[in-house]
């Protein structure tokens, strides 16, 4: 099936010149301003090379130019779908430097927040998908749920997209009342939509076939070029940072990490990187579940939040699962309330590295389902 | 702007409007202004929320265009970097006239977050084509997008299309 819809290069005896079209960066499926240079023969395309630095927002430099506690607004700016998720690791990187052991009640707060986060950017991931292969109720669904996540962070962080809410040692601001029931309501919001979208998008037929079979990718390719979250798992890879490098406080909850299983199409296709996603988001809904009745109602969450942040001399790496993947932070401190230089390994510019790579050979229109399929967000892409 | 009103007047009653037909002109072009589908950073992801179920921006007569021949105004939505400052230019020149800009976001009105230290950030989008409505924010709300959505349409609903020839001659 895999071979059928790989179209041989070599049956097509027409002579036809080979064209090079320009996608991006105003383009409506590019996911944000992506340049890519794509050279077709007829409609297959034989080569991609993605062009970047339309979004270079000067990250490295500022955080040479702020203190420790300024950086932090600026990392919601790298991947600002998922804000929260951005935070944690550099947060987790400072505290591991500076030897601060994390409350209780913070962590619970942080794993529902992340969670929580990490189900409005999958939310996007699936509609925005949805929306490249023409499906535009999904879409209209998710963003209805959305919403009503972001209502619950707002009320916790002030902000709707870019937080600015986790602090060294503990977080900006404690739980507001109801904050549980509202957690619950969102949950099952939540299921019954997936359960809905299930019928209108996933098992659709025309979803089916423009998704199933498409943009391959094998294990030991996604390995090769490092890939992770999503991607890689969508490929069969049963690897997630939360189970096999346990942070935080992971390794408390019942959860299962899902992968591609081939139910349609071939393991590491479009379909089922995408499925991989609306399967996290249940496991999200697991997590958070667990998290509200195992937290802790007493307790301050910015108790041990220093008034200035001077980490000793050293450095340090931390890593967590993001939405998109592995999302990393080095920061090497050189003693004083500035950092002398921070590094963010951002999976969506790993992840995009892999495009060339599994697009070849596909009708041009695959190309954009490719693209959506990935989930990149160019603000980590370019940073 | 209010032209059924009218009727209402014992004086203008019995269907008969009398007023200007750049009025006219005017109701028809601000109610139905179709925008540039155009996405740069954060504020493109607000801008997403805007245009899906809680918020609906196709009822203030906007409809998305993916070419910017098509489109009446355009939203710059993000952070405008050097590199992507003569795109945005090649864009706007590329629309017909008349033609609109609201700047979103502190980003494309200053250069927002990055202004001090950005090396590589355009320091305000007035600084390559001229921006009717400025809409404030990191990113905005939803319903800062729907103000300066108003606020454009009260812009267009109060122009001048008569005699703008003379007018700009004399300008000049």
């Amino acid at each position: 099936m895999s071979d059928k819809k790989r179209l041989d290069l070599e049956y097509s005896q027409l002579e036809s010149d080979r064209m090079r079209i320009n996608v991006g960066p105003q383009h409506p499926s590019t996911h944000g301003v992506l340049r890519l240079e794509v050279e077709v023969e007829g409609e297959i395309v034989t080569e991609v090379v993605p062009h970047l630095g339309y979004l270079h927002r000067c990250f490295e430099k500022h955080c040479e130019k702020m203190t420790y506690l300024q950086v932090i607004p600026y990392i919601d700016r790298l991947d600002y779908i998922s804000a929260m998720n951005n935070e944690w690791p550099y947060v987790m990187a400072l505290e591991k430097l500076m030897d601060i052991k994390v409350p209780d009640k913070v962590e619970y707060i942080r794993v529902i927040m992340a969670e929580l986060n990490r189900i409005a950017n999958h939310q996007i991931a699936v509609a925005t998908f949805g929306l490249d292969a023409g499906a535009f109720t999904p879409f209209l669904f998710f963003f209805r749920d959305r919403e009503y996540i972001i209502w619950i962070l707002e009320k916790m962080s002030g902000a709707r997209l870019l937080y600015n809410y986790f602090r060294v040692g503990g977080l900006a601001a404690d739980v507001y009342p109801g904050f549980k029931e509202d957690c619950l309501n969102i949950v099952k919001q939540v299921r019954k939509t997936n359960a809905e979208v299930m019928d209108l998008l996933i098992y659709n037929k025309i979803f089916i076939q423009r998704s199933a079979n498409v943009g391959v990718l094998s294990p030991d390719v996604a390995i090769n070029f490092a890939c992770s979250g999503p991607v890689l798992r969508g490929s069969g890879v049963k690897f997630d940072l939360r189970k096999d490098d346990p942070y935080s406080i992971y390794d408390r909850f019942d959860f299962d990490i899902p992968v591609g299983l081939g139910e349609v199409g071939v393991v590491g296709d479009c379909w089922n990187r995408n499925m991989v996603r609306v399967n996290e988001m249940e496991q999200s809904c697991r997590i958070i579940e667990q998290a509200i009745a195992q937290m802790p109602d007493e307790g301050d969450v910015k108790a041990l939040v220093p008034k200035r942040i001077k980490p000793p001399k050293g450095e340090v790496y931390m890593r967590a699962e993001n939405p998109k993947g592995e999302l990393g932070f080095y920061i090497v401190s050189n003693g004083t309330d500035k950092p002398e230089r921070i590094k963010a390994r951002g999976a969506s510019f790993v992840n995009l590295s892999v495009i060339p790579e599994i697009s070849k050979g596909y009708m041009f229109a695959d190309l954009i389902l490719i693209l959506g399929s990935i989930d990149i967000v160019l603000g980590e892409v370019d940073r | 702007m209010g032209l059924l009103d009218r009727l209402d007047d014992p004086y203008e009653g019995g269907g008969i409007i009398l007023g200007k037909v750049e009025d006219l002109l005017n109701w028809g072009r601000s109610k139905s202004d179709w925008y540039l589908h155009f996405g740069l950073a954060c504020c493109a992801i607000e801008f997403m929320a805007m245009n899906a179920s809680h918020f609906d921006f196709m009822r203030f007569g906007t409809i998305p265009r993916t070419s910017p021949r098509q489109a009446d105004f355009i939203m710059v939505t993000g952070t405008v970097t050097f590199k992507m400052a003569d795109r945005i230019k090649i864009l706007y020149e590329q629309m017909a006239e008349p033609k609109y800009v609201i700047s979103v976001g502190s980003c494309s009105n200053c250069g927002g977050p990055y202004w001090e230290h950005g090396y590589h950030v355009l320091k305000g989008v007035d600084r390559i084509i001229p921006v009717d409505v400025y809409i404030p924010g990191c990113p905005p709300r939803p319903e800062a997008f729907e103000e300066g959505m108003m606020l454009l349409q009260k812009k267009i609903s109060h122009q001048a299309i008569f005699n703008k020839r003379k007018r700009l001659e004399s300008e000049v």
